[in-house]
């Protein structure tokens, strides 16, 4: 090879080098696809040609060449203009060719888990209890979450390749629910069954964090994955929900209109096989589209934490300015649970979108207002309750909504600590992160507690 | 002198639809063709060709297809379609009618339109 030679082998080396980083960065454009890119490569490389055949060196007619072209930005504003649907985003199921056996395994295995979810809701008919007997409220009610959840965690696991030890635990965990939905002597109309039909899927659905975090359940962040599923998993579900409503409207009215009356058909299958899949396929949306879509739920609180922090405090001024005690109803302990959870909700949700490294701004500050705000709100209620119950004594429900208000409130106000400590730069936001995915099992706990020890606690009341 | 940004982007459509009725040709090769044709007047970025080249292939204007001549590179080639050459008619009808009217204005005007005098020196 001559000198001359050689150095022309550097050069086509070096030229190579810069079109693929002009590629990179065309790529990256939303307006421009690979075959966009591969056009205007072309185009390029037609300039570059000409201008190297023009005595310029290939160094020289590359910059020559880009500066003619003009921008990436102008250029795919021009773009936009004629494909202005490539700025929507699209959730393409199957992916581009390389994804396309993977997530079309994906596929096939969340139809398979759909159906199981579906097929097992209806399985206690086959041992002859119809959904619509009296007595199947005591079936389903606690069984509920143990027909459905075990088909997504089933399905997450499968998608983590979680280890054997993982799914025994998880295996352990589901028939322990079990016994405890099926085994205690509890009457139909007792407080015990609806406790347990509550907070078993509640304690269900951290088993199936278990498998979504899989062997790596440990780590913060990825316990903080899990809370942004949960909340992505539950805005599908919602569509997915009202969706469902459109059918069945549907299906009732185009059917009546030729005299077949399909209530029993939208009641016994269409409603519950719905819903029963609709969670399987939500946990799927939310994994197939992940980083395609921009996620939702942090939007949706960005949009209610101001809304929520001016009712609270619109609230506690009207308080102090009547003088009047919050009058403690029966319900009025569910209502200020929920929200307490409404305002965790709103919470974790801005912390899963915040950029951690993010020094503290005005949306922090009216965070730590409205935390402290539910906070001051709730200590008003909680001293009028304990007041209610030395009073007339306990019950199973009374019991497990003041243990959930604890909780949820130390959980509060250490969040307020820290958001306090974070407004004034003294901790990073790590620490209120740390914080919220290290009390996940705490919630787990107690919802076991209430769960396996409550029904024998309370004499099965 | 060059010719303004709206009568390049009014005049797009028929010289693309033109150029590509003479024979079918690639992006590169089409702008060079303008600027031939052009004498380098008509001021065309890539931003303008690729994506009218696109509108008119959603229209059925023209169709492409991803080809390589023998020892060139992958390139993707714009041919017209029956419905490009239609449109291509129907734009040249309406064309002339415009030059037309022009040329009657022109004409009519006599010199006072023609190319300005430009005071150069001493009138100020």
């Amino acid at each position: 090879m001559t000198a001359q030679e050689g150095q022309e082998a550097v050069e086509t080396q070096a030229l190579e080098a810069q079109f693929a980083q002009w590629r990179h960065y065309a790529q990256r454009r939303r307006e421009l696809q690979s075959s966009d890119a591969d056009e205007l490569e072309d185009h390029l490389r037609g300039s570059v040609d000409e201008l190297v055949m023009a005595g310029l060196s290939a160094d020289e007619a590359f910059l020559v060449a880009v500066k003619r072209m003009g921008s990436l930005d102008e250029l795919s504003r021009e773009f936009a203009r004629e494909h202005s649907e490539r700025l929507w985003k699209q959730l393409v199921l199957t992916g581009g060719p390389d994804a396309d056996t993977r997530s079309r395994r994906d596929l096939r295995v969340m139809v398979l888990c759909a159906a199981g979810a579906a097929a097992s809701l209806k399985a206690p008919e086959l041992f002859g209890t119809k959904m619509t007997d009296d007595g199947s409220a005591s079936l389903y009610g606690p069984n509920l979450g143990l027909f459905v959840l075990p088909w997504l965690a089933g399905f997450l696991a499968w998608r983590r390749q979680a280890r054997r030890p993982l799914i025994g635990i998880m295996g352990a965990l589901f028939a322990l629910g079990a016994v405890a939905a099926n085994v205690y002597p509890v009457a139909d109309n007792s407080q015990s069954l609806a406790l347990t039909s509550i907070h078993l899927p509640i304690a269900l659905w951290l088993v199936v964090g278990l498998a979504y975090a899989a062997d790596d359940w440990r780590s913060s962040r990825r316990r903080m994955d899990f809370i942004r599923f949960t909340g992505e998993w539950f805005v599908y579900f919602v569509l997915i929900a009202l969706g469902g409503g459109v059918l069945t409207v549907f299906t009732a009215g185009t059917f009546e209109a030729i005299g077949i009356v399909s209530d029993d058909f939208i009641s016994q299958w269409l409603l519950p096989c719905g819903a029963a899949a609709g969670v399987i396929v939500a946990g799927w949306l939310v994994e197939a589209k992940q980083s395609v879509v921009e996620n939702i739920a942090p939007v949706l609180t960005r949009l209610f934490t101001p809304l929520f922090t001016v009712v609270l405090l619109a609230f506690l001024v009207a308080v102090c300015w009547t003088s009047t005690g919050i009058d403690v109803e029966r319900d009025a302990l569910i209502l200020f649970d929920l929200l307490l959870v409404v305002v965790l909700g709103l919470l974790l949700y801005s912390m899963s979108a915040r950029d951690p490294l993010a020094p503290p701004d005005l949306f922090d500050k009216m965070q730590l207002a409205l935390v402290v705000s539910a906070l001051a709100i709730d200590v008003l209620v909680l001293l009028a309750i304990t007041g209610r119950i030395t009073e007339y004594g306990t019950t199973p429900n009374k019991a497990a909504a003041l243990g959930e208000n604890v909780i949820l409130l130390a959980n509060l106000a250490w969040s307020a600590w820290l958001l306090l400590r974070l407004v004034r730069r003294h901790t990073p936001f790590a620490a209120l992160e740390r914080w919220q995915t290290s009390y996940l099992p705490v919630y787990a706990v107690w919802a076991w507690i209430v769960v396996l020890a409550f029904p024998p606690l309370f004499g099965y009341a | 002198m060059k010719v303004a940004k709206d009568l390049v982007a009014a005049s797009a459509t028929p010289i693309v639809l033109g150029i590509l009725a003479e024979e079918e040709s690639y992006g590169y090769a089409i702008l060079k063709r303008i600027n031939e044709l052009s004498g380098g007047e008509l001021d065309w970025t890539e931003g303008l060709l690729y994506p009218l080249l696109h509108r008119l292939e959603r229209l059925g204007h023209v169709e492409s297809s991803w080809r390589s001549a023998t020892g060139e590179r992958r390139r993707k080639y714009y041919r017209i379609t029956d419905r490009g050459l239609a449109e291509l008619a129907e734009q040249r009808r309406q064309w002339d009618t415009v030059v037309d009217a022009l040329k009657e204005i022109w004409t009519g005007l006599g010199d006072r339109a023609a190319l300005p005098v430009i005071p150069v020196e001493g009138h100020a």
